[in-house]
C-alpha cells in the first residue's frame, strides 16, 4: 500500500524541519521530499526490518534481554546512561526515571556539544527568541563559529539568511549577514562581512566589542587577528539594527575558554539592548539535544552531567560528564541511548565502554552498538515512531510516525528495564 | 620534516551523508579521512595535494589524506569522526569538552616518519 504523509519532521539536526512530505511504500520509504542533503539519509537509509534484541551478539526473546539489561544494571555501582538527542522527549524522561531508580550518572550529547553554553547561560543568562521572530524580523544576522553551510543546511532559507517573514519581504535584501569564524567557510562566502578570528581569541574580539559597545576606545588596533575598525563598524550596525540575532556553534564552545567564550557573547548580546533588540540562538546540532536539556532541567534541575548515586540530583560538568567519567574508569556499566559515543567521544574514552559492560538502545548500527552486551534494536523516532522533540530554539515540535514497523520505541524499552530493576 | 600545527574539527556535509550509509561505509571513510591544510602551509612541508600525511599528538597518531583547502597558515581542519578523534585528549578543563578544536598536532608527509625533525 502507497501513502503519503505531509508535514513530517526531519529529526537529523536542531532545525527540525518539519514541512517535508514522505513517500511510502509498506515499509519502504520510496521518496523525501524538501529534505536537505544531510536529512534525506534519516528516511532513506533506514532499514526497516524488525530486528531482535542481541545478548552477546546472541539473538534473543525481549524478555531475556531486559532481564540481562536490569541483572547489569543491578550489579553496577557506579552505571552511567548517555546520549538522548536522537530520541524524543518522552524517553528522555524515561531515561532520567532509569537514572533515578538506579542512583545513576545520566549525560546527554550536549557535555560534547552546548554544554558550555549551558554553562554560561546558568551565569549570565540567555536573551534569546524563536526562529520564527528570525525570519519576521531580524535585519542583522551575526553567525560566529558555526557553519550552517555545513551543518544546518535549511537554516538559511526557512529562518535566517535568505527568509521572507513580515517585516523582511524581500529576504536576503533586507539582511546585513556577518560570519565571525577562524576559517573561511560556505557560511562566509554567503555573507556581507567576514570577520576572520586568531583560533583562541574569541574571547578578546568579544571583550572589545563589548568595550567598543560601551563607547571605550581599545588601546590597540588589532585584536585577534581583526582590525578594530572592523569591530567599530560591527558595532555601530549592532547597535543601530532593527532586530539582531546572533547564532552562535560549536567555535565558541570547543575552543580554549568554552564557556567564557559564550557567557561573553551573551553579556554582549544582553547589552546591545540598551539600543536595540538584539538576541542570540546556540546552533544545536543532534534533532533533539535541546529535548535532552530542557528534560534534565524540568526534572531535576540541571541541564547535563547529573549524578543520582547520592539519591538526589547533583550536577557536576568534568565530573558527571561522559568523557570524563569514562576517562577516569569512574563508569562500570552504560546505557547508551540514540547516540554513538564509540565514534564520537575521544578514543581513550570511547575504549572505556569496550571494557564495560554496555546497554545499547539504537534504531541502526554504530560502533557502540557493535560491541554491545545487551542490544535493543528500536524504532526511530520520527521514522516509525511518534514522539516530540524540541527545536533549536527551544519550541517543541511533533515527531510523526510515516512507516507501521511494530519496531519497538526507547520509551518502550526503558519502562520494561525500570520494572524490571525494581 | 615534520611542524607543529593548530587542528579544528568539524561537521561537513559529506560527513553527514557518510553518517547515514554507516561509519564503515566508503562514503564515511572518504568524508571524515582527510584534512584541509593552507596551500603555503602544504608547500613548505612537500605535502602534495591528495598526498597522504601522519598527524601526531600525544593521544594516537592517524593517516589522513592532506587537501589545499582555504586555511589560514597554521591551522588545519579534520571532519570529526572516529579517525580524527584518536587525536583528541580527555582533558575537559572541568566543562564536559574535549579539545575539539584548537589540539595542536604534529604533522609530516607519510614516508617522511624516521628522521623527521
Ligand atoms: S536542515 Fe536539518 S532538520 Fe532540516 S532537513 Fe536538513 S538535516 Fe533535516
Amino acid at each position: 500500500m502507497s501513502t503519503v504523509v505531509e508535514h513530517v519532521t526531519c529529526t537529523f539536526c536542531g532545525c527540525l524541519c518539519d514541512d517535508l512530505t514522505v513517500e511510502a511504500e509498506g515499509t519502504e520509504i520510496r521518496k523525501v521530499r524538501l529534505a536537505c542533503s544531510s536529512g534525506q539519509g534519516i528516511f532513506m537509509d533506514y532499514d526497516p526490518r524488525p530486528r531482535q534484541p542481541l545478548v552477546d551478539g546472541r539473538e534473543v526473546e525481549w524478555e531475556e534481554a531486559v532481564a540481562e539489561a536490569a541483572a547489569i544494571l543491578s550489579a553496577s555501582d557506579s552505571p552511567l546512561i548517555y546520549g538522548l538527542s536522537s530520541s524524543a522527549s518522552e524517553a528522555q524522561r524515561k531515561a532520567v526515571a532509569l537514572a533515578d531508580r538506579i542512583g545513576a550518572v545520566i549525560d546527554s550529547t550536549s557535555s560534547v556539544c552546548h554544554g558550555p553554553t549551558g554553562l554560561a547561560m546558568q551565569a549570565v543568562g540567555e536573551p534569546t527568541c524563536t526562529l520564527g521572530e528570525v525570519r519576521d524580523r531580524a535585519d542583522l544576522l551575526v553567525f560566529w563559529g558555526c557553519n550552517p553551510d555545513a551543518s544546518h543546511l535549511r537554516h538559511f532559507p526557512r529562518f535566517s539568511l535568505t527568509a521572507k517573514g513580515a517585516l523582511t519581504p524581500n529576504g536576503r535584501a533586507d539582511r546585513t549577514v556577518y560570519v565571525v569564524d577562524v576559517r573561511p567557510t560556505g557560511s562566509s562566502k554567503k555573507a556581507d562581512h567576514f570577520l576572520q578570528v586568531d583560533i583562541g581569541t574569541d574571547f578578546e574580539v568579544l571583550t572589545t566589542l563589548r568595550l567598543l559597545v560601551k563607547g571605550l576606545e581599545p588601546s590597540v588596533d588589532i585584536v585577534g587577528g581583526v582590525p578594530v575598525t572592523e569591530l567599530k563598524e560591527l558595532v555601530e550596525r549592532m547597535k543601530s539594527c532593527r532586530y539582531g540575532v546572533a547564532f552562535m556553534g560549536m567555535g565558541l564552545t570547543m575552543a580554549s575558554a568554552r564557556q567564557l567564550n559564550v557567557a561573553e557573547l551573551f553579556t554582549l548580546v544582553a547589552e546591545l539592548n540598551e539600543f536595540a533588540k538584539f538576541s542570540v540562538i546556540p546552533m544545536r546540532g543532534h534533532g533533539n539535544v535541546t529535548g535532552a536539556d530542557q528534560v534534565l532541567s524540568w526534572t531535576t534541575g540541571y541541564p547535563f552531567a547529573v549524578s543520582f548515586a547520592r539519591g538526589y540530583p547533583q550536577f557536576s560538568p568534568g565530573e558527571f560528564s561522559a568523557v570524563d567519567m569514562l576517562a577516569r574508569r569512574a563508569a562500570d556499566a552504560a546505557v547508551i541511548i540514540a547516540s554513538d559515543p564509540g565514534a564520537h567521544f575521544p578514543a581513550a574514552a570511547a575504549a572505556h565502554l569496550e571494557r564495560i559492560p554496555t546497554i545499547v538502545l539504537d534504531h541502526g548500527p554504530s560502533v557502540v552498538a557493535s560491541h554491545a552486551h545487551v542490544l535493543f534494536p528500536t524504532a526511530a523516532y520520527g521514522v516509525d515512531a511518534a514522539g516530540t522533540a524540541y527545536r533549536m530554539d527551544n519550541v517543541p515540535i511533533p515527531l510523526k510516525s510515516v512507516i507501521s514497523t511494530g519496531r519497538v520505541t526507547d520509551e518502550e524499552i526503558l519502562d520494561r528495564i525500570i520494572e524490571a530493576v525494581a | 620534516m615534520s611542524e607543529r600545527l593548530t587542528m579544528v574539527t568539524g561537521r561537513t556535509r559529506k560527513q553527514a551523508i557518510g553518517m547515514h550509509k554507516g561509519k564503515d561505509s566508503p562514503e564515511y571513510r572518504e568524508a571524515t579521512g582527510l584534512v584541509e591544510m593552507n596551500p603555503e602551509d602544504m608547500a613548505r612541508l612537500n605535502i602534495e595535494d591528495g598526498g597522504q600525511v601522519l598527524i601526531r599528538t600525544a593521544e594516537g597518531e592517524v593517516e589522513l589524506t592532506a587537501h589545499a583547502g582555504s586555511l589560514p597558515a597554521g591551522l588545519v581542519f579534520v571532519p570529526m569522526g572516529t579517525l580524527v578523534n584518536r587525536l583528541i585528549g580527555t582533558e575537559t578543563m572541568g566543562t564536559g569538552m574535549p579539545s575539539f578544536k584548537g589540539q595542536t598536532v604534529d604533522i609530516a608527509p607519510v614516508g617522511e616518519r624516521e628522521g623527521s625533525s
